[in-house]
């Protein structure tokens, strides 16, 4: 359970970066805090994860000096727009909806969505199948575009943080949630709190709602988004990015 | 339906072309905010009702300072008037779920398990503190010749509360009441942050699910400000009735007017 601010951004801090910075204006980066392993809060208030490592490798990349600002999830878009930070690196996927109102780097990465139910249950992931079942996801993601498109009848649950969305699944609240599932293994099922629990049928495929991979938002027209591009095809090519990659995942999740 | 084409026509045009507002969404949307309207309508009010129901007898006890009693009514309305309704809703409904005995207790199910109940419970229980903190004030400052008069006419303890300081009390409570009215209604939104569908839940929904930051904020907006108008308005109507007479008069007295003559 997180007791946070709402839709204040705070500052997390400077990260100063590299001898012989350049001198242009830090850049800020929007990042969220409650999805272990790619965005978390370490015990003293520092901010880690595999997203984290990718926007401060990016940073040294593009040599400017970065700052991270922490946002709840469902105000990102519009903090973002608000002028907030410049870009956002927090797992988001590319969508056509999201596209209509910013633009976004190519991807840095790509991984499927699945459901997550206790051990052994055996609902029918059907329009009938999960009518009045009760789905949990974070508000304001590709999950949730996917859960009142494909199962209208199920009673949807909407969360501020995904550790909420599990603290209600082991309460018994929640029939299932859905999510990424390396979020889902490394954030849930390999935790002590994840005991009893496991995917449940395929990864979704809904390509319309869940988009084509992850990539950093920025403000439409910013020409921000082809550096990204560029600073993440530099880390795949210099090993920096198999490097944070091997730090938290067994596999390449970057994708085809 | 020809009127109501043109006025969507004209709603289209304006947040395309004017508007930095989509009213179009908005106003697609709209059966979802009444609804969210309905539930928050109905956690206000069945809070107040039960809440109240309850702060009755725990005033009467704190007024009369009964033994034992209103000490301990004492530490619960200072608990809850104390703490934010936020942290008692998460309390009830991530706490109390943290603890496998709560779940597999027969509260559980459907009791604790529902955001519902949890924030009903909540509502009540704030509300109830709230009431019973300043109805014990109105009871406690009820004129004394009143109640000499009722022990003169031969009523009973019983009749004397239920025909002379309570219906005394509440009338002196009622401006004070308004305020508790408004203030539980804007404390309903701390719903929302429990997966309840309430109006702030409907807004933060057609803002999460189009990406947005104003359309359901100022929605929402709008329609509690429609709201408190309304129970300003009902307090406004019933203060007249039932403080009408501590209210100055508005016609000249007849001696007054003879005088001027």
């Amino acid at each position: 359970m997180t007791l946070k601010n709402k839709l204040l951004a705070s500052t997390v801090g400077a990260i100063a970066l590299m001898a012989g910075m350049a001198t242009a204006e830090p850049l800020r980066i929007g990042v969220e805090g409650a999805y272990p392993p790619f965005s978390q809060k370490e015990a003293d208030g520092s901010l880690s994860g595999f997203d984290i490592d990718i926007a401060l490798a990016l940073c040294a990349e593009l040599e400017r000096e970065c700052e991270l600002v922490e946002q709840e999830w469902d105000g990102m878009i519009p903090a973002l727009i608000a002028n907030k930070y410049d870009a956002i690196v927090a797992s988001m996927s590319i969508t056509e909806d999201r596209l209509r109102l910013v633009d976004f780097s190519e991807k840095y990465y790509q991984t499927p969505s699945r459901f997550v139910a206790a051990e052994g249950a055996t609902f029918e992931l059907t329009p009938e199948g999960t009518a009045g079942l009760k789905i949990g996801v974070l508000r304001g993601t590709t999950l949730q575009c996917h859960v009142e498109k494909a199962f209208p009848d199920a009673d949807l649950r909407l969360y501020n943080t995904q550790e909420d969305v599990f603290a209600d699944l082991v309460a018994g609240r929640l029939d299932m949630q859905l999510n990424n599932t390396l979020q889902a293994i490394d954030g849930f099922l390999n935790t002590p709190q994840g005991e009893g629990f496991a995917f449940l049928g395929d990864n979704v495929d809904d390509p319309e709602c869940l988009g084509e991979g992850t990539g950093i938002a920025v403000r439409k027209g910013d020409e921000l988004a082809a550096e990204l591009s560029t600073a993440i095809a530099a880390i795949r090519a210099d090993g920096t990015y198999a490097a944070i990659n091997d730090a938290y995942f067994d596999v390449d999740i970057y994708g085809e | 339906m020809e009127p109501e084409q043109s006025f969507y026509d004209y709603l289209k045009n304006i947040s395309e072309t004017q508007s930095p507002i989509d009213f179009v969404l908005i106003y697609d949307n709209l059966d979802r905010f009444v609804d969210g309207a309905l539930v928050t309508l109905q956690l206000t009010f069945l809070a107040l009702l039960v809440g109240g129901i309850i702060a009755v007898p725990l005033a009467i006890a704190r007024a009369y300072r009964k033994p034992f009693l209103s000490p301990a009514i004492r530490v619960y309305t200072y608990v809850f008037c104390g703490t934010p309704l936020l942290v008692q809703v998460y309390l009830f409904y991530f706490g109390l779920g943290q603890f496998t005995a709560v779940q597999e207790s027969f509260l559980w199910d459907p009791i604790l398990s529902s955001p519902w109940w949890c924030v009903m419970i909540a509502f009540t229980l704030n509300t109830a503190a709230y009431t019973t903190e300043f109805l014990r004030g109105a009871i406690e400052t009820t004129p004394h010749g009143e109640v000499e008069a009722a022990k003169a006419c031969g009523m009973s303890p019983y009749a004397r509360m239920r025909l002379v300081v309570l219906p005394s009390a509440f009338r002196r409570a009622l401006p004070a009441y308004s305020n508790e009215v408004i203030f539980t209604l804007h404390g309903s939104v701390i719903a929302s942050t429990v997966t309840l569908q309430d109006l702030l839940g409907v807004g933060r929904w057609l803002n999460g699910r189009y990406y947005l930051a104003y359309e359901g904020f100022l929605t929402a907006m709008v329609f509690y400000m429609a709201i408190v108008f309304m129970i300003t308005f009902a307090f406004r109507l019933a203060e007249k009735r039932f403080l009408g007479h501590l209210r100055p008069r508005e016609t000249p007295q007849p001696g007054a007017a003879r005088v001027a003559a």
